[in-house]
Parts: structure tokens; sequence; C-alpha cells
């Protein structure tokens, strides 16, 4: 029967669960030694690294902070206090320097400049969908959003070209956050743990061989809700379970909802679960508070996300 | 803008570009790009920088829906509508 409490979860006995498989899987099927996390002061990659210490034993545990030009100064200061409430090592290795290397920057501004060539690197920039999905049934285009120092901002539609370049730029963050967990992991003979919740890694909202790239991924199958929940039961400092979910990947700050989603967390995550679960619209739309059309339009939405990014959760393809 | 023209020269774009030039695959004029797994979100970008470039017309934020674009005879409907209105 679905109702407002169909996410909820039993968190002593899914932590106990979860626990036991890092375990098993880190030291049993991957022969290695500990867990190497990316921490960023977000709820994901906390709740990841407090499961490893939980299942290891915080001397098992290595978080990575790995700050670049646009990271919000909070990412450090809330990752050190994570570490700090869960007893692990953090160490910070910016990548920076690689990724002016890679021409990220020089890349990104170069699109953005091509829709507005008033821009300049002293502006801030972020990319955002509609989030009024359930409202009417539209496509998810991209809006380039720039603001400057004086607090003018002007927002356009993406053109696929720019699209493109912005995104395959701005990639190269995750892919050289992975590259960085890899090396400290190896030199350890440790394993990677990845932090994507299933809201991510079904809808395709991480970057393949960027934070996609792990050796074990212990909250793929948890919607983002009960992830709070496991961060509450953890004790996870309020601080991060309260912080407002961003990307972290803009100089301009976006949320999750704005980039991605379109959606609120608990409206998305319910909606996903009536879909799953073959709850019929009007059903699902009495309990959630919304029209038989939102909760259809929702439905689309997800399911083409979901169908969309398969390619990403595809390993790479062989001829048979 | 005559109809047959322009849906011809739509259902070419899209053979050419999401098809490879395949026309066995059998495309009908009210087949979805989306529900089809012809096109996907970039696709229908690639879509609308297609008929911006070559219909000279400007898509508006909200005329980004499936009703508009999302297959042959809806692209067709739509450019008329734009290039007349």
């Amino acid at each position: 029967m679905f109702n407002k409490d169909s996410l909820k979860i039993d968190s002593q006995k899914v932590t106990e669960y979860l626990c036991q498989n890092i375990l098993t899987q880190i030291r049993d099927k991957l022969k290695k030694g500990g867990a190497v996390i990316g921490i960023s002061g977000g709820i994901d990659s906390s709740v990841v690294a407090a499961l490893c210490a939980r299942a290891l034993g915080p001397k098992r545990v290595l978080g990575v902070m790995m700050p670049e030009k646009d990271s919000s100064p909070d990412s450090k200061r809330l990752a050190l206090k994570l570490a700090d409430t869960f007893g692990f090592e953090a160490i910070e290795e910016s990548i920076y320097g690689g990724l002016s290397g890679l021409k990220c920057y020089e890349k990104r501004d170069e699109a953005i400049k091509s829709v507005f060539p008033e821009y300049d690197s002293s502006w801030k920039s972020k990319i955002t969908i509609p989030t009024n999905i359930l409202e009417k049934d539209s496509f998810n285009f991209f809006t380039l959003f720039i603001e400057n120092e004086k607090g003018e901002s002007k927002t356009k539609r993406l053109p696929l070209k720019a699209y493109l370049q912005i995104v395959a730029s701005t990639n190269l963050k995750q892919r050289l956050r992975m590259t960085t967990l890899y090396y400290q992991a190896e030199k350890r003979n440790w394993a990677v743990a990845g932090t994507g919740n299933k809201d991510e890694h079904m809808q395709g909202f991480f970057v393949k061989y960027g934070d996609g790239g792990a050796d074990l991924k212990p909250i793929a199958h948890l919607f983002k809700v009960q992830v709070y929940q496991l961060a509450k039961y953890l004790g996870v400092p309020q601080e991060i379970i309260e912080r407002t979910p961003t990307t972290d990947t803009y100089s301009a700050e976006v949320t999750q909802e704005e980039f991605f989603f379109g959606l609120d967390f608990y409206h998305m995550d319910m909606l996903w679960y009536a879909m799953e679960h073959d709850v019929p619209p009007e059903e699902a739309a009495k309990v959630l508070n919304l029209t038989k059309e939102q909760v259809e339009r929702g439905y689309a939405n997800i399911k083409r996300k979901i169908v969309a990014t398969e390619y990403l959760r595809m390993a790479p393809l062989e001829i048979e | 803008m005559e109809k047959d023209n322009l849906r011809k020269e739509i259902k070419d774009f899209i053979i050419e570009t999401f098809l490879f030039g395949d026309e066995a695959e059998s495309l009908q004029d009210s087949d979805s790009f989306m529900q089809n797994g012809i096109v996907d979100s970039t696709g229908i970008l690639e879509v609308t920088n297609f008929i911006e470039e070559k219909y000279n017309i400007n898509i508006e934020n909200e005329e980004m829906t499936p009703n508009n674009l999302d297959s042959v005879e809806n692209l067709v409907n739509f450019i008329v509508r734009k290039t007349n209105g």
C-alpha cells in the first residue's frame, strides 16, 4: 500500500546490512585493505565515509578533499568536521593545477563566451534545467546563467555546441577527482568507494569514469531521502544534513534540483517509488497531494532520464 | 511553406543525423523520437538547432515541448505555425 511512509527504512538494520556488505566486498572480493572516499562535505559522501568507518574501522578509511577554483569554501570545513566526527584521516589534494593544465577553465570559458561575448573569468556561471517538470510536459533543455560582481545576471538557453563543450570541460573535474582517488587507493592497496545514490546512479547524474568510477557503490540502491535517514542514524553532523545539495562544480552555486533533477527530492523519490511499484497515477496523486496529470508527467520525466542515460551505466561494449 | 517538402526535409535530417542514413529503419511521421529511442535529450538540442537555423525561427523556452518537437508531424505543424504566425 503506497503511503507517505513508503520510503521509510529501518536505519539500524540497513546500516548493519550495508556494513557487512562493505566489509566482505573490500576484504574478500576486492582483496583490499581499506577504502578511499572523495569527501565534499555533502550528504552522500558523508554517509559513505561514515558507513566505511563503521564497517572497516576508521584507520582503514581515508577521506580526500579535492578543491579546485570553483569549489565552495564550505566543502573543506564540513569535510574536516566529518573526518573529525568519525575519526578517519582526511587529506587535501588540490586538482586546480591539473585542471588548469588540461585547460578545463579555458575551454569552458570559451564555450560560455560563444553565448555571452561579454563574459570573462570574473563572472560566475551555472547551468540549470526547468524546475517545473510537473506543471508542463517539457524537454530538459539547459539554460546558461552568468552573474558579474555587481550582481547583474543574464540567462539564455544553451545551443548544442556550447552545451556540449561546457559539459565536456567541466566533466574533467570529476575525472580528475577519480584519478586522484585511485592514486591514493593504489598506493595503499585500498579500494575506491563511490558515493552516488539511486537518484544519481539511475537517472545518470554522474560522469562516466569520473565520479561513476569506483570499486564499490554502497548507496547506489538508496533513494536520496533514505540517505538522509541513514545520515541522521549514523550521526553525520547536522550542518552537513541541512546543507542544500549542490553540484560544487560551477562557480555560481547551483542546487541539484535546478541543475539536473528538476524536482525536490521528496516528490521525485516518492513518484519514482510509486512508478516502480506500479501505483496507479490517481492513487499516487492522492498521497502526494498532486493531480493525476502531474504524477503522469513525473513518471514520464523519470523514465525518460533512466532510458536516456543507460549508456552511462554500461560497461564498454565488446564484440560477442 | 509546403508541408510535404517540409516533411521530407525533416525526415531526411532525422534519418541522416540519428539513423546514420539507414532508411530501412522505418520511421513513421507520428512516431515519438524519444519513446522510440531515436533521439535523447541532447538529440532534441540537435533538432532545435537544425530547425532554428534552417527555417530561421526562434524557439522560445515554453515551446520546448513534445507536442511541438517530438515527431516529424509535430515538427512540421510547429514550423508551419511559427512561420505563418
